[in-house]
């Protein structure tokens, strides 16, 4: 697997420092699961933050936390995290807690399209989902509203920035407008997030635009 | 002196590295909005998993300062997700032993930890404030371009500009 379109530098930047919002953290974890350019880059950006940390000015601790946190040490050691190889990303395998794309219900929004909406904690902005597009479907011309990332799992999709196949992660500029094309042979799966209103503007919007009259 | 921590469970190594970062994470924890309770809370849960999990600490992969940031950004991310399942994602969960990883993924940061600071000081003051705005005060970009009352767009190309600059001035030192 060849990744060729990566996370924006602004987008690493706020993973690293937390505050990229819950859905948007979820698809950019996803890519860098996959993508070990990426995850350099957050460790460097993650050595700021530390930096960051190091330079703050001291806040005392009362003696009674301080006492109370050595107090409740035991020799207990964390288990290292058991990473499960698989083709689904590990942030995502844990949200479908297991299950491949094939035991979803998917739910049929429109001829080719369909949508499996994934559980945010109480509050969280925006909304993340899997997209599941039939081969051959040209979406409808669409901008970005800047706070949107699309995650390939499966199949391809082309337009003018490029060719996104698995692992690639469109994480455009609100100014970029395009029309991909679905990729014959098979469907196409992708982890789709945003922290904007749906509105037309967004990939999403737009897919099902003509069918909902949005 | 976490390698103390980590292969003789050394409680006396633990005090300094407590004494030294405590505090630190106390002041972090209230830059972004906590009362002194709850960050005493999270200084209490962070320096707890400093010490249970201190064996899983890699020099090579950051300095101890990053490796503390990261547990604290976690658990506070964490407790405002506490009523979902939604854990935040770290690096530390892909980081399988069979994974290929790059050699420049290994950093040198016990050299670099200084060379951050001065690197800091380099670079433009609106560079500068976008970075303590994300990692300090944890403001997301859309409110950060709010607050300056500039573009997303505008805000995102200073943050990449920032994060450039900076990779380039740590990189020329190396």
């Amino acid at each position: 697997m060849t990744i060729v379109h990566h996370l924006d530098d602004a987008t690493i930047l706020s993973y690293a420092a937390g505050t990229l919002g819950e859905a948007l953290s979820v698809a950019a974890a996803c890519h860098i699961s996959m993508c070990a350019q990426c995850r350099t880059a957050v460790r460097k950006a993650e050595a700021l933050g530390g930096e960051m940390l190091d330079d703050l000015a001291a806040t005392a601790v009362s003696d009674a936390r301080r006492a109370a946190t050595l107090a409740s040490l035991d020799d207990a050691r964390a288990a290292k995290p058991v990473v499960v190889k698989s083709d689904m990303p590990a942030p995502l395998q844990r949200l479908l807690q297991g299950q491949g794309f094939d035991q979803l219900r998917w739910r049929k929004k429109a001829p080719g399209v369909s949508v499996y909406e994934l559980p945010l904690s109480k509050g969280a902005k925006g909304s993340l989902k899997l997209l599941s597009i039939a081969s051959g479907m040209t979406m409808l011309e669409h901008g970005h509203g800047g706070e949107e990332l699309t995650l390939v799992l499966q199949g391809a999709f082309k337009d003018k920035v490029g060719r996104f196949a698995r692992g690639d992660i469109a994480d455009l500029d609100e100014d970029t407008e395009h029309c991909p094309i679905i990729e014959k042979g098979e469907t196409c799966i992708c982890l789709y997030a945003t922290e904007a209103p749906s509105h037309y503007k967004t990939l999403l919007g737009r897919l099902l635009q003509p069918f909902l009259k949005i | 002196m976490l390698f103390r921590v980590a292969s003789e469970r050394d409680r006396a190594a633990f005090a300094v590295i407590f004494d030294h970062f405590a505090p630190r994470v106390k002041s972090f924890m209230m830059r972004k909005g906590a009362s002194a309770e709850v960050a005493e809370d999270l200084v209490q849960e962070t320096m707890i998993a400093v010490w249970s999990k201190a064996a899983l600490y890699v020099p090579e992969r950051g300095a101890a300062s990053t490796w503390v940031f990261t547990i604290a950004r976690n658990l506070r991310i964490d407790r405002l997700r506490r009523e979902s399942s939604a854990h935040f994602t770290d690096l530390e969960d892909f980081d399988a032993p069979s994974d290929d990883v790059p050699g420049d993924e290994a950093l040198n940061r016990s050299q670099e930890d200084s060379q951050v600071a001065r690197a800091l000081a380099q670079i433009p003051p609106e560079q500068r404030e976008l970075l303590i705005l994300s990692y300090v005060e944890d403001v997301p970009q859309s409110m950060i371009a709010e607050r300056l009352n500039l573009p997303l767009g505008t805000v995102k190309s200073r943050m990449r500009l920032a994060y450039r600059r900076m990779r380039k001035l740590l990189e020329v030192v190396n």
